[in-house]
């Protein structure tokens, strides 16, 4: 495959034909933001937490998404984009019912550490408080959706990894929401096998596991690079949970 | 000189919240005696004072805006201070005071006061003893400007400590990472 060369914050890297911007910005420990990216799964580029300014292209474009091109002038922190990081960790703080001090994910939540990354000290925008549900039909775990960011991690990992597709994404606009099955209580759904990965790679508190409390949901994600090395190589790595 | 120097005027108030905020800064414990030496405490629920006095220098807000008295009292102390600072989470975000905000107020109240009282089930209508609540509790600085945000549920006494010191130093206290923390 070809080598493309690529300047990054003004230092020059060499990337693979066909590699994403984040995933050289990885390689090199350039730290860009990410929420609904989940290395291990595929890329959706759903919430824009990861856009990098580009020479000569107008808008901002999501690294995960954009494949490296030869000549790239990239940057990938500066106050324009930290101010539309911050922007984003806003919306997503004031469009859910997202209670930090009562949360079963306090202390162990991504959206909370992307609030700190992004400096996100009130937000600006009106709360829209949606009346959200709340299920809890499974015999094990919940979904509560009034703190889900919809980064679909969950439908990903369960149709991707699993292999058994219990989640969907329905609804438009403001009145998205994830579904099981065909929009079935949880508890109700043939096709779950109760593996636990979607509670797992759910960056928020939004799926959880029956019977924690607050700031007791600790999400472990090791399973994932676990299981892809051993479909993609037959290597069976040792699992690390950082 | 020798003139009597004025120390900084500082109050607290406590809207909807649950008084945690002001646990935490009692929890300063021995810091509260350095601190009464460079302050005066001219309005505080700890303090028995029945009105927002003028010209306060500080007043840290606890509690979201969440009735008619909360949201009179937000103006007043904005109208008399020089920093306004959003005391906690429930100041800064409406935390669990405004988790009420996604029932109707007529619901809410039928639900605390009706049906789930054991005895005299019936609505309190006396406004003029009985604040009324607004149709949602919002985070202070979408009814007031606010100059600072402490952040957590409940703040530190550390972070208390921080801003405290850079306030009375004429400073608006920037809280780094070290502080910002929801929860």
């Amino acid at each position: 495959m070809a080598v493309k060369t690529l300047t990054i914050n003004g230092e020059q890297y060499s990337a693979q034909e066909g590699e994403s911007i984040l995933s050289v910005a990885r390689q090199h420990n350039i730290p860009i933001p990410t929420l609904c990216h989940l290395e291990g799964l595929s890329t959706v580029g759903a919430c824009r937490l990861c856009v990098v300014q580009i020479e000569g292209i107008p808008k901002l474009l999501p690294a995960c998404t954009t494949k490296v091109e030869e000549g790239m002038v990239i940057h990938t922190a500066n106050e324009k984009l930290n101010k539309y990081r911050r922007m984003i960790v806003a919306l997503l703080a004031s469009e859910g019912n997202h209670v930090c001090a009562v949360c079963v994910a306090n202390n162990h939540c991504e959206l909370q550490d992307l609030a700190y990354e992004v400096g996100l000290v009130r937000v600006r925008y009106p709360y829209l408080f949606p009346k959200k549900t709340l299920d809890a039909t499974h015999k094990d775990y919940v979904m509560d959706h009034n703190r889900c960011v919809l980064c679909t991690r969950c439908v990903r990992v369960c149709d991707e990894v699993e292999g058994a597709h219990v989640w969907d994404v329905a609804g438009r606009g403001i009145n998205c929401e994830i579904i099981t099955g065909l929009d079935y209580a949880w508890g109700n759904s043939q096709t779950c096998t109760e593996c636990g990965k979607c509670v797992m790679v759910c960056p928020t508190g939004a799926l959880f596991e029956k019977g924690v409390t607050v700031s007791e949901m600790e999400k472990k994600k090791g399973f994932l690079k676990y299981i892809i090395t051993a479909r993609q190589k037959k290597e069976w790595v040792s699992i690390s949970n950082d | 000189m020798g003139d009597i120097i004025q120390k900084p005027k500082v109050a607290t108030v406590w809207l909807g919240g649950c008084s945690g905020c002001h646990m935490s800064f009692l929890d300063l414990d021995e810091r509260l005696i350095d601190l009464a030496d460079k302050i005066d405490i001219v309005f505080s629920p700890i303090a028995d004072i029945k009105t927002f006095p003028a010209n306060v220098d500080i007043t840290l807000v606890e509690g979201a805006v969440t009735n008619d008295e909360n949201e009179e009292m937000a103006h007043t102390v904005r109208k008399h201070s020089k920093y306004v600072i959003s005391f906690g989470d429930c100041a800064t975000t409406g935390n669990v005071t405004a988790m009420r905000n996604r029932f109707g107020t007529a619901e809410l109240i039928d639900r605390a006061y009706k049906e789930l009282a054991d005895i005299c089930n019936s609505i309190p209508n006396d406004h003029t003893l009985i604040a009324q609540l607004n149709e949602q509790a919002l985070p202070l600085h979408h009814v007031i400007r606010v100059d600072a945000f402490l952040h957590g549920c409940p703040p530190t006494p550390d972070e208390i400590w921080f801003a405290m010191n850079e306030l009375l130093q004429g400073r608006i206290p920037i809280f780094n990472t070290q502080f910002l923390r929801y929860g």
